[in-house]
């Protein structure tokens, strides 16, 4: 009788004591970006740098929760999710150059001396029309990728080696000065946001704020997600898609929805990226990009919704510090840290906790 | 329950009367149990002149077949004699090369998917049990329930009383009441075996195919499942493929042998063990 009432308690107290973390960081994260308006001599005042680092961090928390959507709970490893997080990126940064260029085209165009707008950059002046272009391009690019290899039943890592493929395609586009993204320098040298200076400091407390806001809705959706039957079903699809025909569930239908979904919440984190860090380019598209997102994913613990995040959080802060303490061993250590969670942490950072809550 | 307009899918549901081609090919997806089927012949499964080849070899040799509504039938036969290429067939995995495959009297099991199959009425179970193994037992039972299978409704979907019975009723069934928590990956081989057959009846197909629903139970087990089965019986048809002959004789009325995929003899058991040709077969000569 004991054991099974000691049982409950502990399972009671887990989620009371995550959810209390979860509150704290809440609270930080919210604080951030009101002390960050401090005057400079306060003690408490957070600095640009501060804030700027960890939006970054959030925002690549979200692609970690995206990834893990498709991954962690429908099987599909992504290797190519830095494009649609490039892809949103680079529809504000489309906005933003003209915000910057005002009635002339932006800078880089005049170096190629084109006196006119390509097409696709028409009403990208309009803040309205360019949110649409952050969830349109990605949505659309991957509705269409995910409707022909679902179709074609690609899986596994056959599916891994065709995202990785296009995410490098995409580089290789964007890197040409002809494509109209600026070629290899992208697009930097904002100005203003809506009028708003991109630099000042309230700018960057919004846009912090938003980039929190978007986490929470992409955390209370993947929630949301998990435990409904949608959820059950694309577990089922991971372990066994063959007996889920079998049930009279159509895979691809599942497959198609969460792997857009996916692909949207990357652009959307994309496009909070650019205006925080003020750069876009292609490099974003790189695969090592997409791969290290796979790597926070399987360090934080895949198939969790908190242990992406954590896993973000934890290698990129770990970049910030190493890439300045120790540059050139960052990619050693980063590989290490690959193959130890592999070896030992196979359920990840949030396995390890779980085993340490039960004992 | 039918779908609405506005729902997430891309696939047609299955209508036979629409003539056009919703093949298999036609993406899209799909939704709960099509039209009443129409058995008006009394026969649920035609397959008729059915061949089917991989690189040269004959799988299955002008192959035909008839099963009766609420019949249970008994297909046996050595290894590589076709039997599991017989199902495969009927479930859509494998395209015969000729020959016609009817559900009811008017649906071609050859113009349509593994989906739409399923969803018309026909359950499979796997000869190695196959189950939701990060799932628990209920959701597992939960899943396979016949309800609509779109995107969208298992976006909202609620388990109704009614739904939620009809689970209890099959868990106490199968005898799996006191493990509907446990995730199914934790269960005995045994155990597994039922929750598959569980999933079954409560996907609640008018045919069900089961591929060696007995391998690696224990003689209580396998004596409890004889039992379901003719229960089963009359009101859904089956198939059963098994080897274990005291098995099949405890619960077949109905015995087909299959050699080189081709039906060698048909009839109840004690004629079929008696027919000359089939102790050729088994015994050799």
């Amino acid at each position: 009788m004991n054991q099974p009432l000691a049982l409950t308690a502990a399972q009671k107290a887990g989620p009371r004591l995550t959810l209390a973390a979860l509150g704290a960081v809440l609270a930080i994260l919210v604080a951030l970006p009101l002390l960050s308006l401090l005057p400079a001599d306060n003690p408490l005042q957070v600095s640009a740098y501060t804030l700027t680092l960890v939006g970054k961090i959030l925002c690549y928390a979200i692609v970690a929760l995206a990834l893990d959507l498709v991954w962690g709970y429908a099987g599909l490893l992504s290797l190519g999710h830095g494009l649609f997080f490039a892809l949103g990126g680079y529809a504000m940064g489309m906005y933003l150059m003209r915000q910057t260029a005002g009635d002339g085209l932006p800078a880089f165009m005049g170096f190629l001396a084109w006196t006119e707008l390509p097409w696709y950059w028409y009403g990208t002046s309009s803040f309205l029309w360019s949110m649409c272009l952050v969830v349109l391009a990605p949505g659309l690019l991957a509705l269409v990728f995910g409707f022909f290899a679902f179709r074609s039943r690609i899986k596994g890592v056959y599916f891994s080696i065709m995202t990785q493929a296009l995410t490098f395609a995409g580089m290789l586009l964007f890197f040409r000065n002809e494509t109209g993204f600026g070629g290899n320098n992208g697009f930097t040298g904002f100005s203003t946001l809506l009028g708003f200076g991109i630099t000042a400091p309230g700018t960057r407390a919004v846009l912090f704020l938003a980039t929190v806001a978007l986490l929470v809705i992409s955390l209370a959706l993947g929630w949301g997600l998990a435990r409904s039957k949608f959820g059950r079903v694309l577990t089922a699809l991971r372990d066994a898609e063959n007996r889920l025909m079998f049930c009279g569930y159509d895979p691809r239908g599942y497959k198609l929805f969460v792997w857009v979904l996916s692909a949207v919440l990357c652009g959307l984190a994309g496009a909070l990226y650019v205006p925080q860090v003020g750069i876009i380019n292609p490099s974003e598209m790189a695969p090592t990009q997409s791969i290290e997102a796979a790597v926070w994913v399987a360090l934080g613990g895949r198939g969790t919704l908190i242990g992406p995040l954590l896993g973000a959080g934890i290698v990129n802060g770990m970049k910030s510090w190493f890439t300045v303490a120790f540059p050139e061993y960052w990619l050693f250590f980063l590989g290490a840290l690959f193959i130890i969670v592999t070896l030992f942490l196979p359920k990840g950072v949030i396995g390890l906790l779980r085993r340490k809550g039960e004992q | 329950m039918h779908a609405t307009p506005g729902h997430f899918m891309l696939e047609p549901a299955y209508d036979p009367n629409s003539g056009t081609g919703t093949g298999r090919d036609a993406i899209g997806l799909g939704r709960a149990s099509g039209p009443g089927l129409d058995v008006r012949h009394g026969t649920l499964l035609t397959l008729e002149d059915i061949n089917v080849s991989f690189d040269g070899f004959k799988a299955l040799r002008d192959l035909t077949l008839y099963i009766g509504v609420g019949e249970l039938r008994c297909i046996i036969g050595p290894n590589g004699a076709g039997k599991t290429t017989l199902m495969d067939v009927i479930t859509g995995k494998t395209r015969p090369d000729s020959g016609q495959a009817f559900f009811g009297e008017s649906l071609d099991l050859t113009e349509m998917s593994e989906v739409q199959i399923a969803q018309a009425g026909i359950g499979r179970k796997f000869q190695k049990p196959t189950v939701f193994e990060a799932l628990s037992v209920f959701e597992n039972l939960e899943l396979a329930q016949n309800a609509d299978k779109s995107v969208w409704a298992s976006l909202r979907a609620r388990l109704s009383g009614e739904q939620r019975e009809r689970i209890e009723d099959v868990l106490t069934t199968i005898k799996l009441d006191a493990s509907r928590q446990r995730p199914a990956g934790l269960l005995s081989h045994g155990q597994k075996q039922f929750l598959e057959i569980g999933m079954l009846l409560v996907q609640d197909p008018q045919l069900l195919l089961l591929d060696e629903p007995v391998a690696g139970m224990t003689d209580a087990e396998t004596e409890f499942t004889a039992e379901l089965f003719k229960g089963l019986a009359g009101k859904h048809s089956l198939m059963v493929v098994e080897h274990d002959m005291g098995f099949v004789g405890s619960i077949a009325d109905h015995v087909t042998v299959l050699h080189q995929g081709h039906v060698l003899a048909e009839g109840s058991l004690e004629q079929v063990q008696a027919d000359e040709r089939v102790i050729e077969v088994y015994l050799g000569r």
